[in-house]
């Protein structure tokens, strides 16, 4: 059986990047990804849009995701330091769709 | 300063904290309770009061500020006496083994025991990424709250921020400022809809500045006094304000701050304990709830309540030394109010 591999591509605060390999079919947010790959994520409202502490920047492949909701904007707009590319990634559901897509995680304020 | 005196000083008073005062409560035990929070709830008040929570034995849902209020029900027969709003700096031992708990106001807790309910760390505000923006904060012209509003009487005042603090503030501070301007970075506000209009409305009096669609780009001044703020635009063109005063009001963020100074063994971000009764490696020192770790740890509130009874059993031999702990449950023995 063939299992899609879901490729992201994380740079660190240090500037370091990293491939993250993500199985299909693993119904995690982009946020419990970046928890699990021990990258220093808060989350502190555990993924409900909340809190923004898991705040990341697209640096490529914004289009691969899905639009903003009204929840996430409203945070995002809370953060001193968003951009135009800022997304929550607990609101990014993991899928082949975003296979490619290159993020930045900067350091929690 | 005068020194509450208490059996258990617990550090945050979130449900966790908040339950700790009833397993305490049935051991005989006071407790005094401090949170940086100005309310007591932790995360659930601060963060998500209208969520329902699922996982609480005994609820198929409960709205999370609905469970506080049912925890602070649960608790008054034991009445609890709370801190709120100042943030725990220092333990100091005393010689025979108590411990000072010292607040960022200067306050003292005196308790034979401390338990840390900390959660994911005090709530504080978010910083803008501004350089230079430690040097003004405080007396230097950058505030995080709003203290005492006649500070601002006739000063020139910059808030920045979107939700119901920029919005109430901005309200409240337009008619005791020289001159204010609200700076938000979109074209609507995430806050209360009749706070959002009148602001609207003020702005369109020419009582206030707004500058929507902005960011704070800079502050600048002189031998640690704030005089200017860089805000620029959509075009990302910087325009500079003359000011006194700067409030950014970007909502809070947890931080472990002092908790990580206190000799404890953290492990990322968390404080290490004994399993056995949620002891850490210093004698007297508890922790419970999210802020501990321990193999298997799992960060739910049902695990903080275990966590809590546990810990009180424990925590017994150090307020009653010459007393022996019987187990009673209260089916048997009732709840005797203090």
């Amino acid at each position: 059986m063939n299992t899609d591999i879901i490729r992201i591509q994380v740079e660190g605060p240090d500037n370091h990047v990293q491939e993250l390999e993500i199985p299909d079919g693993i119904n995690l947010s982009l946020m419990e990804i970046l928890k699990a790959s021990e990258y220093d994520i808060l989350a502190t409202c555990g993924g409900m849009a909340l809190c923004a502490t898991c705040h990341v920047q697209v640096l490529e492949g914004m289009e691969k995701l899905e639009e903003r909701n009204d929840a996430e904007m409203d945070m995002l707009d809370t953060l001193p330091n968003a951009e135009d590319n800022s997304r929550l990634a607990c609101q990014i559901k993991v899928s082949p769709a975003i296979d490619g897509l290159r993020i930045k995680v900067s350091q929690n304020i | 300063m005068k020194i509450i005196e208490t059996d258990i000083a617990i550090i945050g008073a979130g449900p966790v904290g908040l339950f700790a005062v009833f397993e305490a409560g049935l051991l005989k035990m006071r407790c005094h309770l401090i949170d940086a929070l100005p309310q007591v709830g932790g995360q659930l008040s601060e963060i998500y009061p209208r969520k329902p929570i699922y996982d609480i034995p005994g609820y198929p849902t409960i709205d999370a500020q609905d469970l506080v209020d049912r925890l602070m029900e649960q608790i008054a027969p034991f009445n609890p006496s709370f801190t709120l709003g100042e943030r725990v700096e220092q333990l100091e031992k005393q010689e025979d083994g108590s411990y000072h708990v010292i607040s960022n106001e200067g306050t003292i807790i005196h308790a034979q025991v401390v338990v840390i309910a900390g959660g994911l760390g005090s709530f504080e505000p978010r910083r803008p990424d501004l350089r230079g923006i430690l040097d003004y904060e405080g007396r230097g012209g950058v505030n995080y709250f709003v203290k005492n509003p006649e500070t601002y009487r006739d000063k020139r005042v910059v808030i920045a921020g979107g939700g119901d603090s920029a919005l109430d503030w901005t309200i409240y501070l337009s008619d005791v400022a020289e001159h204010l301007t609200l700076v938000h970075r979109s074209e609507t506000f995430r806050g209360a809809p009749d706070s959002a209009q009148k602001v609207f409305n003020l702005a369109e009096q020419g009582k206030i500045d707004l500058l929507l669609q902005s960011n704070l780009s800079s502050v600048h001044g002189d031998n640690g006094q704030l005089q200017q703020v860089g805000v620029t635009d959509k075009s990302k063109e910087e325009t500079l304000l003359n000011v006194d005063y700067l409030i950014p009001l970007f909502g809070l963020s947890p931080k472990l701050g002092p908790i990580g100074e206190w000799g404890l063994n953290i492990e990322k971000s968390a404080v290490a304990v004994d399993t056995f009764d949620y002891s850490t490696n210093v004698e007297r020192i508890y922790a419970i709830g999210d802020i501990n770790t321990y193999p298997g740890k799992l960060k739910l509130i049902l695990c903080g309540f275990h966590e809590a009874a546990l810990m009180c059993q424990s925590a017994f031999k150090y307020v009653y030394p010459n007393e022996k702990l019987s187990f009673k449950y209260t089916t048997v023995n009732g709840i005797h109010a203090f």
